[in-house]
């Protein structure tokens, strides 16, 4: 085998994830009542037009989600039969963008810059040493001429942006000929439908999105390998890189977090709901107890705990990238654990009014067991409170991440993230001349995310709301 | 009402225990005494008696949670736990682990706090009202669809940015306010106007949509439309009737965090370089002087609870509607 | 003839895509009261609010005229509007609970509205809003002007409403169903109220409402409202005397009365078109037993029916010779329910009391309780109607759920078949499970929403085990539905695919599944229109011909007591006070309560003539019942003596006890 997949635990709880999203699909698909909100959701503009761009940035992080270490490529002795792997684990994003994890620099580069942005001592071929901006290893290193620069990078940017479309050009026809067979009709007719915007699903809107993307993706795709894109940073590491490996950070975060206090949340707030008296009494009292302590502080303090117990334990774990790993499963524990209160109270509010409802006292009525209500009626009606929840905390968990690694209790120092990027970023706008590009990527990759993430939550909380959809 | 009140106190004491040993838990058996004296020592100069002396030092020495040893009472009295969380309750914090006086430090830190969070709350607010009203007066106009698309771009944008901007471009670029640092007195207000504008725009994408949805929400009742069956005007309307049924949810969502206002705010606190409880709390966590962040999460936890108290009191006052018992 | 007051012509209006008011025409003259009737969902609401220009944000007037004294209102500047609004044209609204702000004190919403037409001075102004609390009835006025709406109980809600639509004198009110959210007791005094208020000062009143009794008591003249546009129009002793239309003539034929006992009532089929499409034809057509070819085709004209007597129907052609027969009475007798008079009680409860604590102070001990339900005894006989009757608050629901065990009682016996039931834990309560079944109110509520018809029926077979594999239960679910009336398919689909009346069909449905002998029906139809009440009537009295059903029937609506039940127990605050069978109580009451109850209900015959025996004042706080009799302080006839001690039950037949103390015993 040239290579040992690697589960990380993270990945493990991305994958179950996707396994549990793609099992609510195939349920979803069956049942009417849970198939007419998504098709809410699916006729909006706004819904199509996010879900194209949080679909990319999944695809991204689900590509960094899948670990494995290289055969060593030095197999000398031959004859022993255990082959030897590299230490180093790697995702396949890395191995796609072996090219920008490998081509560092010396420090920082200015995006699309073909010299460094500090000077530094060269010693010219003459003997003289010289103090100026040396040029750099990687970036624009195939130019003979370096003032050449803007027609090449215009040639190769619109090389790009033609191949990315003609990719999208593809996705098209494919389409609209999945689509036109499942109507009956000539998928030239259905593209004319598509190009007019008369379709019930708003497919123009999600293709517009989509060709701006490819054409984007195609343009930088092509430009990187000549160029950093987006400059390097103190160390010379790419940046754009660091922005698309912090994209699975950002996401983890955002979804592993609420899955991992899903269970307790809906188990407690039901039970509080449903049993009242004194199970009631102690599932107020801990997470009354548990908000008291403000959030901030209890998850410094556990992660304080956690970085003592790791630096005691050393040992115990295989290499940074694992330990890296836990650290951000732990985090989206902690998060959990500071978050799960205000779904709970929710939860336990709803079914403090299902448990009166005529369809329960009807079911007591029919001597149907409390196990069997709560399944059956209490928890699939709370579970839009769930969905509502799960997507409205997305984007606020992706801005904590940021906000705790800045004060040094998020993720791993080692880690990409983009927390990680703005804490080494933020003093060099104090340089002169200011190093911008960290900070402007870190920007545009969060809020590109968080603003598709908000939407999204508005689109999803309308559809799903029936007291909104009352109202409409 | 004084029985409610009373009632609720009480109710405190369990939460605060359940606080308490809950920190214990964290700090002391995930990270015994021992390990936090090697720490402390360093690499070193760790040996046997060191540690021992340290533990003594720092009152480390008992048995955590239950005194074997000990007499009656003194199985649970004589132990880390009560020693520790005990003195928490008469507002007695010790000493930090570098041998200053928590109370003091507190007491001392917590008016810089309050002077960045007090007035960005109050400006915030009203800032936040008058915009909401603004929107909700052009409703399904498209002063509407292009105030909520701003106010969701808003949203979307970190805490961090406001703050790196706010330094950047009024700090840096215009040079209008010192970027960061703090002064007592009138002299210290330079220092403030930075903070409390990037804390306010910080907050107007999210506050301004919350209120928004609130006054929306009440719009739509039937009162309304008996208003408006009166003959009243849209103005009288909005502001006589909706504004009032609206402020209640508003205003006590503002009591509730009017305790924790102390508290500082963290990431504002420390970029400003003000000595506030928000930049001690840091400063505490990075040094892993756990004396302070034990009590800062105690201190936190008593004013959450203040808060919910008093937010139950507001409703009282602001909602005829509404009795404690 | 002078000028009318208001004349709307062609108003047409639209809420999205649907048309729900289309080229409506009235005319009102001063000082008369004119009904707009119709059922839910025909347009009725929505007319009053485009009269006001207070549709909700999708709603638009398309077209039309209306005419207040000659001006056009719709073709006024918002501005303009606002002065006409409350000043000329007042409106209340039926649900006084939510219609008054309630963070604002009684007296400032009074004022607001003085100030706002009258623009008087300060202490003028205060002095007006005791003025018209006074006028509307309100005792202590300046007390009741300084507290807030949830202080006030319903039908004082209402009368604050009406002040503040009078603070303006206005010419004409709208009145959308001003009492439908209130009790019959309550419903009468506001009504009352409407009617002397208007001899004293000319109003004019436009009342909407769904309740053929109260249009027959207090109209002058009725428009009927069918699918958005108005079918027929016309004086109100002429509609009751010869309804034109086919759809009025069933509407009234399907009210339950006593005479129709042992009968079926006439029931529509069907449920209002949606209104989001294009008409072609009458609207009625589809549901209309007498619709002939064109119905579908034509847009039926207006036909002159008598002086004043206005219909719209096809029948009413001049080729249609049978014109004046519109749909008589078509009843079929229906068979009489198996006498089980002598039987022994197959449910027996006796003396049940259920209690809610009320906590307070520092360690929330218990200083009182509501006593929901305190001391009632009823005996239901096998295949019999046993009806609960009471006003809301009395406690009547509480008691029949805490029969079956879904409330626990706080004392008392329940004995079914000669088992104890009151006490039983969940699991010793299962097998009785089976034999008692209970339907509720709100056919809305009173289903699971995600899950399928089937399942719904299904539930009990599966939970008390008559049924293991889910074929089966469908198959059994299918059989249920035939038996209430439904398409067996029906068990492949979601309840809100269907109407009201199939709900409840359908939970009639799943009651039956479990083959029980007694239904608790807590307001099975109240939720419903009185065409839609109908079917299920009928359905529930063929059910318990066929199947033997006793019913403990809960209800506020003595008309379907009259039609239904077989004996009847009246409560009051939580205690009974007085039962016996139908006949007795509703031809020969005792209790002046009962009396009372009795006559408030408006009857759907202007002919009838009434002794009104009026209530004053609210029912007390369940928390603090009065000493002694818990009626005295509202009975028109209480002696010093019935504040002392509750009055004993004293039987005046064998069957018929009251406690009163008015009444001799045996006699």
């Amino acid at each position: 085998m040239p290579l040992m997949p690697v589960v990380l635990w993270t990945d493990a709880l991305l994958y179950l994830l996707l396994a549990l999203l793609g099992g609510f699909a195939w349920h979803a698909a069956r049942h009417e009542h849970l198939r007419a909100p998504w098709r809410r959701v699916a006729r909006s503009r706004i819904g199509v037009v996010t879900l194209v761009v949080l679909g990319c940035y999944l695809l991204v992080a689900v590509l960094d989600s899948v670990h494995l270490r290289l055969r060593l490529a030095d197999q000398s002795g031959a004859t022993s039969a255990e082959t030897r792997y590299s230490p180093e684990v790697l995702s396949l994003l890395d191995l796609a963008l072996a090219g920008l994890r490998s081509q560092s620099e010396k420090t920082y580069s200015a995006p699309f810059a073909t010299h460094l942005y500090v000077k530094e001592a060269i010693e010219l071929p003459d003997g003289r040493v010289l103090r100026d901006y040396p040029r750099l290893v990687h970036g624009g290193a195939h130019l003979d001429d370096p003032a050449a620069r803007g027609l090449d990078i215009l040639w190769r940017g619109l090389l790009g942006a033609l191949l990315g479309l003609a990719l999208w050009g593809a996705i098209l026809f494919a389409l609209s000929a999945a689509l036109a067979r499942r109507r009956g009709i000539t998928p030239a007719l259905m593209r004319a439908r598509i190009k007019a915007g008369r379709t019930e699903v708003p497919w123009r809107a999600a293709l517009l999105t989509l060709a701006s993307i490819l054409a984007l993706g195609g343009a930088v795709a092509l430009l990187a390998g000549h160029y950093h894109v987006l400059g390097t940073d103190k160390v010379g590491e790419d940046v754009l890189y660091q922005a698309l490996k912090s994209v699975r950070t950002g996401l983890l975060i955002g979804t592993l977090t609420t899955l991992v206090m899903l269970p307790a949340a809906l188990l407690l707030g039901i039970m509080a709901g449903y049993f009242r008296g004194w199970v009631d009494d102690l599932i107020q009292y801990l997470y009354t107890t548990l908000n008291a302590i403000p959030g901030v502080l209890l998850i410094a303090a556990a992660v304080l705990m956690l970085q003592v117990y790791m630096s005691n334990h050393a040992e115990d774990f295989a290499s940074l990238v694992e330990r890296a790993d836990l650290r951000l499963l732990f985090l989206c524990l902690i998060l959990g654990v500071t978050s799960w209160t205000g779904l709970c109270r929710l939860l336990r509010g709803e079914t403090l009014k299902l448990r009166e409802s005529d369809y329960v006292q009807a079911a007591s009525a029919l001597g149907v067991g409390h196990f069997t209500i709560i399944g059956r009626h209490i928890l699939p009606n709370v579970m839009h409170i769930v969905l509502i929840t799960l997507v409205l905390d997305f984007s606020g968990l992706v801005l904590a991440e940021a906000v705790l690694s800045y004060v040094n209790i998020g993720v791993d120092p080692t880690m990409n993230s983009w927390g990680n990027m703005i804490n080494g970023a933020r003093l060099e706008l104090a340089r002169e001349p200011v190093v911008w590009w960290s900070l402007s990527a870190a920007f545009v990759f969060m809020f590109t995310l968080v603003l598709a993430a908000n939407l999204f939550a508005d689109v999803v909380r309308d559809a799903f709301d029936p007291r909104l959809r009352g109202a409409a | 009402m004084s029985a409610y009140i009373l009632r609720r106190l009480l109710y405190a004491i369990p939460i605060l225990i359940g606080v308490n040993l809950l920190t214990f838990v964290l700090f002391f058996v995930v990270n015994s005494p021992d390990d936090m004296a090697r720490m402390h020592l360093g690499e070193k100069r760790v040996t046997a008696e060191a540690v021992a002396a340290w533990k003594a030092d720092h009152g480390y020495d008992r048995p955590m949670l239950y005194n074997a040893e000990a007499e009656g009472l003194g199985r649970l009295t004589e132990t880390i736990f009560f020693d520790k969380s005990v003195r928490l309750f008469v507002f007695d914090f010790g000493s930090s682990d570098d041998g200053r006086d928590i109370g003091r430090d507190i007491a001392q830190r917590m008016w810089p706090s309050l002077a960045i969070a007090l007035p960005v709350l109050l400006v915030g607010l009203a800032f936040n009202i008058s915009y909401a009203l603004f929107i909700v007066f052009f409703r399904a106009t498209y002063v509407d669809l292009a105030s909520v698309v701003l106010l969701v771009t808003m949203m979307s944008i970190s805490g961090l940015f406001y703050i790196i901007g706010g330094q950047f471009l009024l700090g840096k670029l215009f040079q209008l306010v010192p970027i960061s640092g703090y002064d007592s007195g009138l002299a210290g207000l330079k220092f403030l106007v930075l903070p409390v504008i990037v804390g306010v725009i910080g907050g107007i994408g999210a506050g301004t949509r919350w209120y928004r949805t609130l006054f929306l929400e009440e719009i739509g009742r039937d009162y309304v439309r008996t208003a408006r069956a009166k003959g009243l005007g849209e103005r009288l309307v909005l502001f006589r009737h909706v504004l009032r049924n609206a402020l209640i949810p508003i205003l006590t969502g503002v009591v509730v965090v009017l305790p924790l206002l102390f508290m500082g705010s963290l990431i504002t606190e420390s970029f400003f370089a003000i000595p506030g409880l928000g930049s001690y709390t840091i400063d505490a966590i990075s040094n892993q002087d756990f004396a302070i962040v034990r009590s800062m999460v105690f201190l936190g936890a008593v004013l959450y609870i203040l808060g919910l108290i008093l937010t139950d009191i507001s409703y009282t006052l602001a909602d005829p509607r509404v009795r404690l018992q | 003839m002078s000028a009318p007051l208001l004349e709307v012509e062609g108003l047409s209006t639209t809420i999205g895509a649907a048309r729900v008011v289309d080229d409506l025409r009235l005319e009102l003259a001063r000082g008369e009261t004119f009904a707009l009737l119709g059922e839910s969902g025909c347009g009725k609401s929505m007319t009053a609010l485009s009269l006001m220009r207070l549709l909700p944000p999708a709603g638009r007037i398309e077209s039309g005229a209306v005419r207040l004294d000659g001006v056009d209102l719709l073709r006024l500047s918002e501005a303009e509007m606002r002065r006409v609004r409350g000043a000329r044209l007042a409106m209340i609204f039926q649900e006084p609970q939510t219609s008054l702000n309630p963070v604002m004190r009684i007296g400032a919403q009074i004022a607001e509205a003085v100030r706002l037409h009258a623009g008087a001075a300060a202490a003028a102004v205060d002095a007006r809003v005791l003025e018209l609390l006074h006028a509307v009835g309100i005792p202590d006025p300046e007390r009741r002007a300084r507290e807030y709406p949830h202080q006030l109980s319903g039908g004082m809600k209402q009368r604050v409403m009406i002040a503040m639509a009078l603070a303006g004198d206005p010419e004409l009110l709208i009145a959308d169903e001003p009492t439908t959210a209130l009790d019959v007791t309550i419903q009468a005094q506001v009504l009352g109220l409407l009617k002397t208020l208007q001899q004293q000062s000319g109003l004019a009143v436009l009342l909407i409402t769904h309740d053929l009794g109260v249009v027959a008591e207090t109209a002058e003249r009725l428009a009927v409202m069918y699918a958005g546009e108005i079918v027929e129009t016309a004086t109100t002793a002429a509609f009751f005397a010869a309804p034109a239309h086919p759809y009025s003539r069933m509407l009234l034929d399907s009210l339950p009365t006593a005479d129709k006992r042992g009968a079926r009532l006439a029931a529509i089929p069907g449920r209002v078109p949606p209104l989001d499409r294009a008409f072609t034809g009458c609207r009625f057509v589809e549901r209309c037993p007498r619709a002939l070819a064109r119905c579908a085709e034509q847009l039926p004209p207006w036909h002159e029916a008598g002086a004043g007597h206005w219909v719209r129907c096809h029948l009413w052609d001049a080729d249609q010779v049978d014109a004046a027969t519109v749909a008589a009475p078509a009843v079929a007798e229906g068979e009489q329910a198996p006498a089980g008079e002598d039987a022994a009680p197959l449910l027996e409860v006796a003396d049940l009391k259920v209690h809610f604590p009320i906590h307070r102070g520092v360690l929330r001990r218990v200083v009182g309780q509501v006593r929901a339900v305190d001391g009632v005894s009823l005996q239901l006989r096998p295949g019999r109607t046993l009806a609960l009757v009471g006003e809301s608050g009395c406690g009547k629901t509480t008691a029949g759920k805490a029969l079956l065990q879904l409330i626990a009682p706080t004392a008392g016996s329940i004995r079914y078949q000669g088992h104890e039931l009151a006490g039983l834990g969940h699991r010793r309560m299962r097998r009785f499970r089976k034999d008692l079944q209970i339907i509720f109110q709100d056919p809305h509520a009173s289903m699971n929403p995600r899950m399928l018809v089937g399942d719904v029926i299904g539930e009990g077979l599966q939970a008390l085990g008559l049924a293991r594999t889910r074929p089966e239960r469908l198959r059994r679910a299918a059989e249920l539905l035939e038996l209430v009336g439904m398409p067996g398919a029906a068990v492949e689909r979601y309840p809100h695919e269907f109407s009201g009346g199939q709900r409840q069909r359908i939970c009639i449905a799943r009651a039956l599944a479990v083959d029980p002998r007694v239904i608790v029906c807590d307001e099975p139809t109240s939720a419903l229109d009185v065409s839609v009440q109908a079917q299920i009537l009928n359905l529930l009295k063929d059910l318990q011909a066929r199947l033997g059903l006793s019913y403990l029937f809960i209800t506020h609506d003595l008309s379907v007591v009259a039609y239904l039940a077989h004996e009847v127990a009246v409560m009051y605050l939580g205690r009974v006070v007085e039962r016996g069978r139908v006949d007795e109580i509703l031809e020969r009451p005792r209790h002046p309560y009962t009396r009372a109850l009795l006559s408030a209900v408006p009857v759907a015959d202007p002919r009838a003539e009434r002794r009104t025996l009026r209530l004053e004042g609210d029912m007390p706080s369940p928390s603090a019942p009065p000493p002694g009799c818990h009626f005295h302080p509202r009975c028109p006839e209480a002696r010093p003596e019935c504040a002392l001690a509750y009055p004993e039950g004293r039987a005046v037949s064998a069957t018929h006890r009251v406690h009163c103390l008015l009444v001799e015993a045996g006699r």
